[in-house]
C-alpha cells in the first residue's frame, strides 16, 4: 500500500504569527511558512491507513527551496516516510492549474505508483479547493498514471489493500448536512473534509500508531536524509505550461477587506420604552428583507 | 463472542505507581502486558500528599522494579519527621524520626505528574518488548463477562479487550472493582478526604527557611484545634522547588460538621505557625483533591474475583494510621505480588489460581497485617466507643490530666514513634483532636510573628486548572437538599454560597412551597470521588483524555 499525501505552505495566519501591512495586505516576509492546516487531516487519513495495513507514506509538495521546513513539520507532528520537493524558479507564481500539471507529474514519477492520493481540503492562503480534483483531473492525460476515483469530503477512511478496495463515509452539505457512505477500488483519490477524524479502535493500532509517531519524529531531525528535490528538467516539463507562463488565471486586483470603524456609537434601549423601540424598528426597517 | 476481541495476555488499568509495579513485574517475566490509563498523561489524574516509601521489609519496592526512580522522578529525600501538636498559637512539637525511619530504607517526596509519568516511559519500553504496551486517554469503563465470569475489559474508547489476567490499579474510585462487587461507596467513615497546595518556593529559600541542603527534606504533620474540630490533620512536605500543603479528614467528620474542605486548607496556610516557611509569600501552583481509603476498614482482604486483580488504592490499600500514612509504597508491593501472582499461577499450568495466590502472598509477607491491624481490630471496639471517649476526654481535660502530660511528656513523643501503639490509634476526635489541642496547650510555646499570606480563593483555584470534561459524567439521582446537600460543602470545589463549583444549593418556591434541592454542574470537577459518597449520584469517570487534567499532581 503506497500513498502519497500532497501539501502546501501557506502563511501561518494564527492571531500573533501573522503579520498584515496598514492597508491590510499580508506582509509575507514578516509572516512564517507552515503546513496548510488542512494537509495534516489529509496526511492523519494517510497515517490511518499506515497503521492499519503498514505500506509507505510520502508528502509531496511543490515550492521554493524552503518548503523543506514545510514537509520536515508534516513528518514531525503527523508521519511520512519519505519527502517529495517539486522546486525550481520556473514553477513560481502557478494557478491551481499549472500546479496541478507539475504535481501530477510529480507524482508520475514516484514509485511504485501510489495506490492512494490524498489532499487536504482548500488552502489557508488559496481557499479555491481547486487543487486537489484537478490534480486527479490531470491523471487523464497522463498515460502513465491510472485513473482514479476522487472521492471528496472525506470524514472517516477505511482501505483493504487486499481487496484493493477503499470505504470511505462523505459529508455532504446540503439544505441538510448528510454523510454518505461510498465504496470504491484503489488506485483511488482522497480529498479530507476539515472534519476529518482518523479512527483506532483496536489497542493495537493505538501502539502502532504510537511506534509510527516516535519513529517520524527521530527521521524528522534530519529531513535531508529522506528528501528528494525535482525541477522543472527533472520531470522533463516545458516551462511554458507550468509556473507563471503556465497558468491561464488572471488576477486583476486584490481589495482588502475594509477594516471595521475605529469608533461606533452604541444607544441604548430598554425593550421597556415604547418610543425607543419604535425608532429601532425604523432603523432596521431599511435593512428587513421582503416587503 | 470472544473470540472475535482483541487478546493480551494481561490487561493492567491505570498507570499510577501500584499499576506500573504490576506491569513491569508482568513483562520482565515476559507476560505480554497492555497498560490503559485515562489521562491524557500518567499522573494527570492523580494526587498524593505525597511521600513514597521504600521499605525494608517490602518484597517490592519502586526502586526495585525502576532503578533510576529516585534520580529522574522523585522530589527530595525526607528524613526528617514532625508533628506539630497545635491549641491557638499555643504549639508543641515532637520528633517522629523514629517511627518515620521504622523499616525505612529511604523515603522520598514526590508529585505524581512528574513521577508516574516516567514510570509511564518506563513501563511502555518495558511492555512494548512483549507486544504490549502503555496507552494513554483510554477509560476502561467495565468488565467484559462471558456467562458470567470476567473475561476482560470494555472501554469508551477501544473495542472490547479479552485478557488472561486484569489487574485494576485504577484508583480509589476504581470502576472494576465496583463492577465486580469488590468495593462500594457506602459509608462515608470508611474513607478520608484530603486536599493539597503545591506552592512556589525556590531552592535556596527552601533551604534556608527548614535549614536544609539541597539534597534533604522535610515533613511536617500537624493536629489539634486548627480545623474547627474535623477529624483529621495537616502536613507539609518539601519538593525540589515547591512545597505540598495539605489536610487530611475522615470524610464522615467533614459531612457531620459540614465543613468546608479549602476552608480549612486555609486554617493551615494561614496559621502563624507557618509563618517561619511561607515569611508572608504565596504562589499557589496548584490546587488539588483526593479520596483516601481507610485500609484499616476497607482493604479488601481478598481483593481479587476470577481473572481480576485489584491492586493499590482500588483494593483499599492505603494505610494511614496516626502519623504514619503510606499508599504508594503498598500499591508498588500488591503490583509486584500480582504478577508474581500471576507467573507462579502459569507455571502450576493454572492462571486462574492467580487471585488466590496473590492473596496468600498479601499475607504472608505481612501488607495484609499493615494494612488492618490485628491490634486496630482487637481495641477498635473499646477504644472507638462513645463511653470511653467522654472519659478519655474529661480526664485529658482535667487538671490531673494536664499533669499527667506534663511527667510523662518524654514518654509522649515515644508513645507516637511507637509502631506497636499507632496500630492502635483509634479513629475519635480523642486522638486527632482532644489530644493533641491538650499537648499544645499544656506542653507548647506560644508562636510569635504573624501569618498574612492569603492564598487565592475557590473561584481561582477552580479557575487554574485545566479542564475538558466533555459530556457529563455524574448524574444527580436525588436532588433534595436532604439527600444530596452534603455536597455542597464537602466537595472540595463547591461551597456555601459559591455559585461556579459543582454543587449548588437552591430554593425554590412553587405555589406558596419552598423546597431545598441541590443542583450539579460537573464542570469544574476534578474526579475526587466525594459526592458518589456522601450524595445521591450515578457517579463515572470522565472520558479517556477527559476532565481535569492535574500538572502537578
Amino acid at each position: 500500500m503506497y500513498t502519497v499525501v500532497l501539501t502546501k505552505g501557506v502563511p501561518d495566519f494564527r492571531e500573533g504569527k501573522v503579520s498584515f501591512d496598514e492597508d491590510g495586505h499580508l506582509e509575507r516576509g514578516k509572516t512564517p511558512t507552515v503546513m496548510n492546516p488542512n494537509d495534516e487531516l489529509a496526511l492523519r487519513a494517510a497515517l490511518q491507513g499506515k497503521v492499519r495495513h503498514g505500506g509507505t507514506v510520502s508528502l509531496l509538495s511543490m515550492g521554493p527551496p524552503g518548503y523543506t521546513d514545510v514537509l520536515r513539520q508534516g513528518m514531525e507532528e503527523v508521519y511520512a516516510d519519505d519527502l517529495y520537493l517539486l522546486s525550481d524558479r520556473e514553477m513560481a507564481a502557478a494557478d491551481t492549474w499549472a500546479t496541478a500539471m507539475t504535481v501530477t507529474t510529480g507524482i508520475s514519477r514516484l514509485e511504485p505508483t501510489p495506490d492512494l492520493v490524498v489532499a487536504g481540503f482548500k488552502t489557508a492562503d488559496g481557499e479555491t479547493g481547486h487543487t486537489g480534483p484537478q490534480t486527479n483531473w490531470c491523471h487523464h492525460m497522463n498515460d502513465a498514471l491510472p485513473d482514479r476515483t476522487l472521492v471528496t469530503h472525506v470524514v472517516s477512511l477505511d482501505v483493504d489493500p487486499d481487496a484493493g478496495t477503499l470505504r470511505a463515509k462523505r459529508l455532504v452539505k446540503g439544505d441538510v448536512t448528510e454523510v454518505e457512505t461510498v465504496e470504491t477500488d484503489l488506485p483511488a483519490f482522497v480529498v479530507t473534509d476539515p472534519e476529518f477524524e482518523a479512527s483506532y479502535p483496536k489497542a493495537d493500532h493505538r501502539l502502532r500508531y504510537k511506534d509510527l509517531r516516535e519513529e517520524t519524529k527521530r527521521r524528522a531531525e534530519d529531513p535531508e536524509a529522506v528528501l528528494t528535490v525535482w525541477n522543472h528538467e527533472d520531470l522533463n516539463l516545458d516551462p511554458d505550461f507550468i509556473g507563471l507562463d503556465g497558468s491561464p488565471t488572471i488576477v486583476a486586483g486584490v481589495d482588502p477587506i475594509p477594516k471595521g470603524p475605529d469608533e461606533r456609537e452604541a444607544t441604548h434601549v430598554s425593550p421597556d420604552d415604547g418610543a425607543g423601540m419604535e425608532t429601532v424598528l425604523e432603523e432596521l426597517q431599511p435593512f428587513a428583507g421582503g416587503d | 463472542m470472544t473470540d472475535d476481541h482483541e487478546h493480551y495476555e494481561a490487561v493492567v488499568v491505570g498507570a499510577g505507581p501500584g499499576g506500573a509495579a504490576a506491569a513491569a513485574a508482568l513483562a520482565r517475566q515476559g507476560v505480554e502486558t497492555l497498560v490503559l490509563e485515562r489521562g491524557v498523561d500518567a499522573g494527570s489524574k492523580n494526587v498524593s500528599g505525597g511521600l513514597i516509601y521504600a521499605e525494608e521489609s517490602a518484597p517490592y519496592t519502586i526502586d526495585s522494579l525502576f532503578p533510576d526512580f529516585r534520580e529522574a522522578a522523585s522530589e527530595r529525600p525526607v528524613d526528617d519527621y514532625y508533628i506539630h501538636n497545635v491549641s491557638g498559637r499555643d504549639v508543641k512539637t515532637f520528633d517522629l524520626g523514629r517511627i518515620h525511619r521504622h523499616d525505612t530504607d529511604w523515603c522520598d517526596a514526590v508529585l505524581r505528574r512528574k513521577m508516574d509519568s516516567w514510570l509511564a516511559e518506563r513501563v511502555h519500553e518495558l511492555t512494548r518488548e512483549t507486544g504490549g504496551g502503555l496507552l494513554t486517554e483510554v477509560r476502561v469503563n467495565g468488565l467484559l463477562r462471558e456467562n458470567g465470569e470476567i473475561v476482560g475489559v470494555t472501554c469508551d474508547e477501544l473495542d472490547p479487550i479479552t485478557a488472561d489476567l486484569i489487574v485494576a490499579a485504577d484508583g480509589v474510585n476504581s470502576e472494576l472493582a465496583r463492577d465486580a462487587g469488590l468495593m462500594d461507596w457506602d459509608e462515608p467513615d470508611d474513607w478520608f478526604q484530603g486536599v493539597k497546595a503545591v506552592v512556589e518556593m525556590e531552592p535556596d529559600a527552601i533551604a534556608d527557611r527548614f535549614g536544609i541542603d539541597d539534597d534533604e527534606g522535610a515533613a511536617h504533620l500537624f493536629s489539634g484545634d486548627l480545623f474547627e474540630g474535623v477529624r483529621g490533620g495537616g502536613f507539609l512536605y518539601t519538593n525540589e522547588d515547591s512545597l505540598s500543603v495539605g489536610t487530611v479528614f475522615h470524610l464522615d467528620s467533614l459531612a457531620a460538621e459540614r465543613a468546608e474542605p479549602h476552608e480549612l486548607l486555609d486554617a493551615l496556610l494561614t496559621h502563624p505557625l507557618l509563618d517561619q516557611w511561607l515569611q508572608g509569600e504565596y504562589e499557589e501552583r496548584e490546587y488539588a483533591a483526593k479520596l483516601v481509603p481507610d485500609s484499616k476498614k476497607v482493604a479488601h482482604p481478598s481483593p481479587h474475583r476470577g481473572r481480576l486483580l485489584l491492586v493499590g488504592d482500588a483494593a483499599g490499600q492505603m494505610q494511614a494510621q496516626g502519623p504514619i500514612i503510606k499508599g504508594m509504597n503498598h500499591a508498588v508491593t500488591a503490583g509486584g505480588l500480582a504478577a508474581e501472582a500471576y507467573a507462579d499461577a502459569k507455571t502450576r499450568g493454572d492462571p486462574s489460581a492467580a487471585g488466590e495466590l496473590y492473596e496468600a502472598k498479601l499475607n504472608e509477607e505481612g501488607v495484609m497485617d499493615q494494612l488492618r491491624p490485628a491490634r486496630y481490630r482487637a481495641t477498635r471496639s473499646v477504644s472507638e466507643s462513645d463511653l470511653l471517649g467522654t472519659i478519655g476526654d474529661a480526664v485529658i481535660r482535667s487538671p490531673i490530666g494536664a499533669a499527667g502530660l506534663k511527667a510523662f511528656d518524654g514518654a509522649i513523643e515515644r508513645a507516637f514513634n511507637s509502631p506497636f501503639l499507632l496500630g492502635m490509634v483509634p479513629d475519635t476526635r480523642f486522638s486527632y483532636v482532644t489530644l493533641p489541642t491538650r499537648i499544645g496547650e499544656v506542653l507548647g510555646e506560644p508562636v510569635t510573628g504573624d501569618n498574612d499570606v492569603e492564598p487565592p480563593d475557590l473561584a481561582d483555584r477552580i479557575g487554574d486548572l485545566t479542564y475538558d470534561v466533555g459530556e457529563p459524567h455524574i448524574e444527580l439521582v436525588d436532588n433534595s437538599f436532604e439527600a444530596s446537600g452534603t455536597a455542597v460543602t464537602a466537595c472540595p470545589v463547591s461551597a456555601v454560597g459559591f455559585g461556579g463549583g459543582c454543587y449548588r444549593e437552591e430554593t425554590v418556591r412553587t405555589n406558596g412551597s419552598e423546597e431545598r434541592l441541590v443542583s450539579l454542574d460537573t464542570q469544574p470537577c476534578v474526579e475526587c470521588g466525594t459526592c458518589a459518597i456522601v450524595a445521591d449520584t450515578e457517579w463515572e469517570h470522565p472520558a479517556g483524555g477527559k476532565g481535569v487534567e492535574y500538572e502537578q499532581g
